[in-house]
């Protein structure tokens, strides 16, 4: 059912694409980095998170979340464009099957927000944060699994949207609520009752809390077990390829 | 044999009926023109046969393969080329074919050697690491007949190949496709809705609201409305006109001081009347009909005048289906 060659180029499509655009990966690097400054500096005179850290480390993991949320679904909206501009009818009429379009267009999504995860943890140095070496890996495994959750939960939303007019939307209604309702900013457990039912079923929140045990091995300011924060990644991955797959049949 | 067969079949989007009732059969190795105006119904029939969309009513198979039990088995044998540009500009004219090779599973160690000819059959050799948003027009159809032909399909689709190029353009492209069945061994199915560009079909079929109105070698539609017209302007009109009655038979009118008669086999027929009443002839015109006046005596309406506003209500009903049905 899955055509690896088909997988394979859509992959190497958008890759090559995003080597192009230097100015694309300046500027997804630069977003992390003014929130963590801007944001994380000034807010760190007003609040202390206590647990040893200062607000600026606990929004750390939050920010990694927040670059893997919006370079996963920029990756899968550029459906929307594909669209617009004609080149995806020539994918839906080759021999291949929904499901391999959509697994290639959540890979590609996946690879390119875990090369940007890497590229930051690179940065951490000079920026005065410290990270334990078995963090690196750690870290990089569970933001391939949070990309690949958050690219295929792109793509069915791409396949309700027939042009560009519909991004502000997306932007206004999913992806920053996504973010504020993740833990990212502060702890879950902290929120007001609705806004913590909210989060939960936030796929994001559980990202951003495995991202939390990657980065603070020792420290203890998550909110879910290891366990459940995968769990939740895994399952809702599996589910949301499926609707993809169905959402994205002829009609 | 026939490779395209279509039976009874009808699309309908809500209250409209863009293809009704349609049937028709092309053969293997010939080109096949599928005309009519803007909004006739041959994007639509186009899409179904190419498994985009599925049919309200109605059979069509490709190469013995239904095309909706079947979709997979009859995208292989298909190539398209749409009536909008589907390539990705921000890629080189060869990253497009070698896409388009991956996602039809073409052998990794023919791929290159497809490519490589498909792009100088198509004249895009030297371009091929040009990014295609460079590209005119042109080129970017080109590159598109260049990248339906390399899984080697057994239909290549045109759906309005020409469409906004050049006269020029629309010359050397129609050179090229009328190449393809006989270099590369692939059934045309082309609509268009340039009437003079049909000329080239083995056959065509015309379809006009949804209907197909008429069906034939261009010569047997050119000849339902009766043959080829002489003009033939003489100095001595009435002698040469009672003549030309008189020896073969056939009814001459007058009109501006001109003789015109109507006849099968003009060409032929020229030298026949010379040799009657030669010394007597001024001048010789042959007017042959087209595909237009086909069109023109079987709706009534010249295939320029309806373009347009029926294209917009077509456009706008498949919008509207598709936002109630996504």
């Amino acid at each position: 059912m899955i055509e690896v060659n088909a997988v394979y180029v859509l992959i190497a499509r958008d890759l090559k694409k995003f080597v192009r655009e230097k100015g694309r990966l300046v500027s997804t690097l630069a977003r992390p980095l003014i929130w963590l400054f801007l944001v994380g500096g000034g807010m760190s005179r007003l609040v202390s998170p206590g647990m040893g850290m200062s607000y600026i480390q606990f929004i750390f993991p939050g920010i990694l979340g927040m670059t893997i949320l919006f370079s996963s679904i920029f990756s899968s909206i550029s459906i929307i464009w594909d669209k617009e501009f004609g080149l995806m009818k020539e994918i839906l009429v080759a021999p291949v099957s929904r499901f391999s379009i959509v697994i290639g267009k959540a890979l590609s999504g996946t690879i390119i927000s875990v090369i940007q995860t890497a590229v930051i943890l690179l940065l951490l140095p000079f920026l005065g944060i410290k990270l334990s070496f078995l963090s690196v890996p750690y870290t990089l495994g569970v933001a391939f699994l949070l990309a690949f959750c958050i690219s295929s939960l792109g793509i069915i939303i791409a396949t309700f949207f027939e042009n560009l007019e519909s991004f502000s939307s997306i932007m206004n209604f999913i992806v920053m609520p996504m973010f504020f309702l993740s833990g990212a900013m502060y702890p879950v457990q902290k929120l007001p009752e609705i806004l913590r039912h909210l989060a939960k079923i936030n796929p994001l929140t559980f990202g951003v809390d495995a991202l939390k045990h990657a980065i603070f091995r020792e420290n203890h300011v998550y909110d879910f077990p290891l366990f459940t924060d995968l769990g939740v990644l895994i399952i809702s991955s599996i589910v949301f390829v499926v609707i993809a797959g169905f959402s994205f049949e002829r009609k | 044999m026939p490779i395209i067969k279509v039976e009874n079949l009808s699309k309908t989007f809500d209250a409209l009926t863009a293809v009704d009732n349609v049937s028709f059969e092309v053969d293997e190795g010939t080109i096949f023109g599928f005309l009519g105006p803007n909004g006739a119904g041959k994007t639509t029939t186009i899409n179904i046969l190419c498994t985009l969309l599925s049919p309200t009513s109605g059979k069509a198979s490709i190469a013995g393969h239904d095309c909706v039990k079947e979709p997979s088995e009859v995208r292989k044998a298909i190539g398209i080329v749409f009536q909008d540009t589907t390539l990705d500009k921000d890629l080189t004219a060869y990253e497009n074919l070698m896409l388009h090779a991956y996602l039809y599973d073409v052998k990794r160690n023919e791929m290159k050697s497809r490519i490589d000819d498909a792009l100088y059959f198509v004249g895009l050799y030297e371009r091929r690491d040009d990014l295609v948003k460079k590209f005119s027009g042109g080129m970017k159809r080109r590159l598109e007949v260049a990248r339906g032909i390399i899984h080697r399909p057994r239909v290549l689709f045109l759906d309005e190949p020409t469409l906004g190029l050049d006269p020029q353009t629309r010359a050397n492209l129609w050179e090229f496709i009328v190449g393809l069945p006989k270099k590369h061994n692939v059934t045309i199915f082309m609509t268009t809705h340039y009437m003079e560009e049909a000329e080239v079909c083995d056959s065509i079929a015309i379809i006009d609201k949804g209907k197909i109105i008429a069906s034939g070698t261009p010569e047997e539609l050119k000849k339902t409305i009766g043959g080829d017209v002489i003009y033939i302007r003489t100095s001595d009109n009435e002698k040469a006109r009672s003549e030309i009655e008189k020896l073969f038979g056939l009814e001459v009118s007058e009109k501006d001081n001109e003789l015109f008669l109507t006849t099968l086999k003009g060409d032929a027929c020229i030298p026949e009347i010379i040799k009657a009443i030669g010394e007597k002839v001024l001048s010789v015109r042959l007017q042959r009909p087209t595909l237009n006046d086909v069109f023109l005596k079987m709706t009534g309406k010249q295939i320029r005048e309806i373009n347009g506003s029926s294209d917009d209500t077509i456009r706008e009903a498949v919008r509207a289906y598709r936002r109630r049905h996504s």
